[in-house]
C-alpha cells in the first residue's frame, strides 16, 4: 500500500541556482544586476577619467554665475548681469508659455479638422483628410521653418508702414504684422491699480462666475430630478459670465493702446515675437493633425446604436452628442489626447531653431557653449523635461483609473 | 364584378417606371447630398471652395511661370520680371548636395546610390511575404555590402564582421535546442572571439585610392543620412525594444525596473537632447582615446530613442494577447524562451505592426533634428550651404517644398504598406 507523501524537501544546494526554476530568477536577477553595475562603473570611471585628461570636473556653481546674455523673449525680470539659473527659470517658462498656447490652439484645430473629417459635406471631408495626412507625414522642422520663414520673408518690415502711401498696412488699424513680430493692442484699465492686480481681479471675476453658473446648472438640475421639467438657464448662465465683467469695465474705464509707428519701429501694444509665433503656429497645427485623428477615432469609437437608442428615446441631437456620444468618445480622446500636449511639450525644444530663448536654448543653447559645462547643462535639461513628463503621465494614470470601465 | 362595366377605362398593365426627376439622380444629385444637405453644409462648401481657390491661386501660377534652368536666384528673377514664379533651377543646381551632402566625393555618388537600389531588394522579402524565402539570404548580407558601399575601405572589415556573425549564428542553431540561454549568449561570444582573432590578424585596409576609397563619416550627409540614420536605426531598434518589452512584463523585479527606468526615462526627454548627449557628451563615456564618430555617437542615441518607443508598442501587443496564450504555451511544457519565441511573440508582433510602422514613420521624420547638431542632412544642408551661398540666398520655398515632398512620399508611402499590411494579417472573421 502507498500513501501519497509530500515530495522531498531536500536541502538547497547550489546547483539549484540554475536548475531549479524557483531560484533561477535571482540568478538571473543577480547576474543582470552585476552587470548592469560594472558596466554603468565603467561608464563612469571613462567620464572621469576623460574629464581629468582635459582638467575638467563637474561643478554647478556656474548656475549662480551672472549668464553675460540678454534674453528678448521673457516673462520675468531678466537683465544680462542675472544668473545663468535665472536664465534657466526664463527659458522654463518660455516652454511652458509656449506649450501651453500651442496645447491650446492645437486643441482647437484638432477637433475642428476632427469633426469635419466625419462631416456629410464631401469637399469639406477630402480637405481636412489632405491637412491631416500632408501634416503628418512632413517632419514638424520643416513646418517650424517654413512657417519662421513666412515671419520673417514675407510679412513687411515696419518702415513698410511709413510715408503717405505705405505698402503695408495695419490690420484693421489696431493690429500689425510686422516680420519683427506682432503687435496687438493692450487693454488696460484707466482707473485700475496697474498691470498685475487687475489682471488678478479679472481672474477672480471670473472664477467667481464659473462657480457662480455651475451653482445655477446644479439647481436647474434639481428641479429637472424633482419635477421633470428643466428650467431655462441659457440667459442666466449668460448673465452670470459676461454681467460682473462688464460692470467691472465701466467702473474701471477698459481702455485699449494700439500700437503705433514711433521712428523704426513700432511701440505700444502687445510685442508677440516673431520665433514665438513661429514655433507656437508650427507646433499647433503640426499636432492639430495627430489630435484630429485622435477625434475623429474616438467619435467612430462609440457605436452607432448608442445614437440610436438616444434617438428612440426621444432625447434631441444635440443632447444625443453632448449627453451620449461624447461622454464615450472622451474616454477614448482624452489619453492620446494628453501625450499629444506631451508631445507638444517635448517638442518645443524645437524652438532652439528659430531663436525663441526656451529653456533648450537658454540652458542647453547658450549657456552650454559660453561655460563649456556640457554634462552639467544637459543632466539639468533632461530633468526639467523628466519631470514634466512624469508629470503629464501621472495625470494620464489618475484620469485613466478614473474613467475606467467598471465592470463586475 | 358588375363595376368593370361600370368603370370606363381599367388600366391591364403597370405604368412603366418613370424617370427619377433630374435633381434625383446622377452629378446633381450627388452634389446636392455631399455638398449642399443643408444650410450649413453649404456654407461649408462655399468656404472650402474659397479656401481651395486662395491656395490654388497663390501656387499655381507661382509653380507654373517655374524656372528650371537658372545658375542663380538673381538669373530667375531678371527671367521672371517681376512675375511671380518658382526658381526649381536650384534642386537640379544643387542637386547631388540635397542628395548626398556637399563633401561626399562626386566620383563616388554611384555608391550610395547602388546602396539606396539594392535597400529595396534587400526590403522586398521581409516587406512581402510571398517572394521566395531564399531572398532573405540577401537581406542577411545587405547590411554588410551597404556598409561596404558608403563607407568604402578595405572589404576586410565588413567580411569580418559578417564571419563572425555567421559563426554566432552556426554555434546558436546548434545548441539552440538545448538551451536557449546557452545557444543566445554563447552564440554572442563566439561571434566576439571571432572578430577578436580576426581584428588582430587582418592587416588595416586604409584604401585611400580607386573606386571603393573609404569616405569618413563626417562627408556623409543630405537625403542619404536621413535615409541611413532611419533604416539603421529602426532595424537596430527592433530586438532592443523587443527585449525591452518583454524586460517590463517580466516577472523579475529588478529586470523589470531596470527596463521600466530606461524606458521612462527615454521617453521623458526630447530627441533634442538626446542628440545634444551624442553631440557632446556621449564621447565622454567612452574609453580615453576610442574616437566614436559623430554618427555613430547619433545612431546609438536615436537606437536608444527609438526602441524606448518600439518597447511600449510591443508591450501593448503582448499585454493586448489573451492570457490563455500564455497558460497554453505553459501547459505544453514549453519553457520561457519557447514559449516567447514560439506562440507569444509572433502573434503579439502581429498585433504590433502598424503601431511599429508609425513609430518608423516619426523617428524617419524625427532624423531631421540631427540638423540642430550640425550634421549636413537634408534640412541641414538647406539651411546651412545652400541657403547660405551667394546665388541661392532667399530661395525658401521651394528647397523646404522640395524637402516636405521628399518626407511625404517615403512616409506616406510606408504608412499606406502599413494599412495594406494589416488588411494582409487580419486572420480573424469579423
Amino acid at each position: 500500500m502507498t500513501s501519497i507523501t509530500d515530495p522531498p524537501r531536500g536541502s538547497f544546494r547550489p546547483s539549484m541556482l540554475i536548475n531549479d526554476t524557483r531560484y533561477r530568477s535571482y540568478t538571473f536577477q543577480a547576474i543582470a544586476f552585476v552587470v548592469l553595475a560594472l558596466s554603468i562603473g565603467y561608464l563612469i570611471n571613462n567620464l572621469f577619467t576623460n574629464l581629468a585628461a582635459q582638467g575638467l570636473d563637474i561643478d554647478f556653481s556656474f548656475l549662480g554665475a551672472p549668464a553675460g546674455y540678454d534674453i528678448n523673449q521673457r516673462l520675468i525680470e531678466y537683465t544680462s548681469q542675472s544668473t545663468n539659473l535665472q536664465a534657466a527659470f526664463v527659458g522654463i517658462l518660455n516652454t511652458l508659455l509656449v506649450a501651453f498656447l500651442a496645447c491650446v490652439t492645437a486643441t482647437i484645430f484638432g477637433v475642428l479638422a476632427g469633426v469635419l473629417r466625419l462631416s456629410n459635406n464631401w469637399l469639406v471631408r477630402k480637405l481636412m483628410a489632405i491637412y491631416v495626412e500632408i501634416f503628418r507625414n512632413i517632419p514638424v522642422l520643416i513646418w517650424v521653418l517654413i512657417i519662421f520663414t513666412i515671419m520673417i520673408a514675407v510679412l513687411p518690415g515696419p518702415r513698410e508702414f511709413r510715408g503717405d502711401d505705405p505698402s503695408a498696412t495695419m490690420f484693421l488699424g489696431i493690429s500689425a504684422f510686422t516680420n519683427r513680430g506682432v503687435y496687438i493692442p493692450l487693454p488696460f484699465f484707466e482707473r485700475g491699480f496697474g498691470g498685475g492686480l487687475d489682471f488678478l481681479m479679472v481672474l477672480a471675476v471670473l472664477v467667481g462666475s464659473f462657480f457662480g453658473a455651475r451653482a445655477v446648472n446644479a439647481r436647474a438640475t434639481r428641479i429637472q430630478e424633482a419635477t421633470g421639467v428643466r428650467p431655462a438657464t441659457l440667459l442666466t448662465n449668460l448673465g452670470i459670465w459676461f454681467g460682473p465683467l462688464i460692470v467691472m469695465f465701466l467702473v474701471f474705464g477698459l481702455r485699449f493702446e494700439v500700437p503705433e509707428l514711433k521712428g523704426f519701429n513700432f511701440a505700444g501694444g502687445i510685442k508677440v515675437g516673431g520665433p514665438l509665433i513661429a514655433i507656437w503656429f508650427a507646433l499647433s497645427i503640426y499636432t492639430g493633425a495627430f489630435i484630429a485623428e485622435n477625434v475623429r477615432a474616438g467619435i467612430q469609437a462609440v457605436s452607432k446604436g448608442q445614437t440610436e437608442a438616444a434617438g428612440a428615446l426621444g432625447i434631441r441631437p444635440g443632447r444625443i452628442m453632448s449627453l451620449v456620444v461624447l461622454p464615450q468618445a472622451l474616454r477614448v480622446i482624452i489619453p492620446p489626447l494628453i501625450s499629444n500636449y506631451l508631445n507638444i511639450t517635448k517638442n518645443s525644444s524645437l524652438a532652439i531653431l528659430v531663436g525663441y530663448a526656451d529653456v533648450t536654448a537658454t540652458l542647453g543653447g547658450i549657456t552650454l557653449n559660453q561655460t563649456g559645462r556640457a554634462i552639467e547643462c544637459i543632466l539639468l535639461l533632461m530633468l526639467f523635461y523628466l519631470t514634466i513628463s512624469l508629470l503629464i503621465s501621472a495625470v494620464i494614470n489618475v484620469y485613466n483609473n478614473a474613467i475606467k470601465l467598471k465592470e463586475r | 364584378m358588375t363595376t368593370d362595366r361600370t368603370i370606363a377605362f381599367v388600366r391591364t398593365e403597370d405604368v412603366p417606371a418613370m424617370p427619377p426627376p433630374p435633381n434625383a439622380v446622377g452629378p446633381v444629385r450627388w452634389i446636392k447630398d455631399n455638398l449642399f444637405a443643408t444650410p450649413a453644409n453649404s456654407v461649408l462648401t462655399i468656404l472650402a471652395i474659397l479656401a481651395i481657390y486662395m491656395i490654388l491661386n497663390g501656387t499655381v501660377p507661382w509653380m507654373v511661370n517655374g524656372i528650371w534652368a537658372s545658375p542663380s536666384l538673381a538669373v530667375c528673377r531678371e527671367i521672371l520680371d517681376g512675375a511671380s514664379g518658382a526658381c526649381f533651377a536650384v534642386l537640379g543646381e544643387r542637386w547631388n548636395q540635397l542628395l548626398f551632402g556637399f563633401q561626399y566625393p562626386a566620383d563616388l555618388y554611384w555608391r550610395p546610390g547602388l546602396a539606396f537600389v539594392l535597400l529595396f531588394f534587400a526590403a522586398a522579402p521581409v516587406l512581402f511575404f510571398d517572394l521566395p524565402r531564399k531572398l532573405l539570404i540577401f537581406t542577411a548580407l545587405y547590411p554588410f555590402i551597404a556598409y561596404w558601399l558608403i563607407w568604402g575601405g578595405s572589404i576586410f572589415g565588413p567580411l569580418l564582421a559578417l564571419v563572425g556573425i555567421v559563426a554566432g549564428a552556426l554555434f546558436y542553431q546548434r545548441f539552440v535546442k538545448n538551451s536557449f540561454a546557452i545557444g543566445f549568449f554563447g552564440a554572442i561570444a563566439v561571434a566576439f572571439v571571432v572578430w577578436t582573432i580576426g581584428g588582430a590578424i587582418l592587416p588595416d585596409g586604409g584604401i585611400t585610392e580607386g573606386a571603393m576609397r573609404s569616405v569618413p563619416s563626417r562627408d556623409l550627409g543630405g537625403f542619404m543620412l536621413n535615409m541611413m540614420l532611419g533604416v539603421t536605426c529602426v532595424s537596430l531598434s527592433l530586438p532592443i525594444g523587443i527585449a525591452l518589452a518583454l524586460g517590463r512584463q517580466s516577472s523579475m523585479p529588478i529586470i523589470k525596473l531596470i527596463c521600466v527606468i530606461f524606458i521612462e526615462f527615454v521617453r521623458g526627454v526630447p530627441l533634442i537632447t538626446l542628440l545634444f548627449v551624442a553631440n557632446v557628451m556621449l564621447g565622454y563615456f567612452f574609453p580615453p582615446g576610442s574616437g566614436v564618430d559623430l554618427f555613430l555617437r547619433v545612431v546609438i542615441m536615436i537606437t536608444m530613442f527609438s526602441a524606448a518607443y518600439i518597447a511600449e508598442v510591443i508591450r501593448g501587443g503582448l499585454a493586448a494577447l489573451p492570457k490563455g496564450q500564455y497558460e497554453a504555451g505553459d501547459s505544453l511544457g514549453l519553457d520561457y524562451a519557447q514559449a516567447m519565441r514560439l506562440i507569444i511573440l509572433p502573434q503579439a508582433l502581429k498585433i504590433s505592426i502598424p503601431g511599429i510602422v508609425n513609430v518608423s514613420v516619426g523617428l524617419f521624420k524625427d532624423t531631421t533634428l540631427v540638423s540642430v547638431i550640425s550634421m549636413f542632412d537634408l534640412v541641414g544642408m538647406i539651411r546651412g550651404p545652400i541657403l547660405a551661398s551667394v546665388e541661392w540666398q532667399g530661395v525658401y520655398w521651394e528647397l523646404f517644398g522640395f524637402a516636405a515632398l521628399l518626407f511625404f512620399i517615403t512616409c506616406y508611402g510606408i504608412s499606406q504598406y502599413s494599412q495594406w499590411l494589416e488588411r494582409r494579417l487580419a486572420t480573424d472573421h469579423r
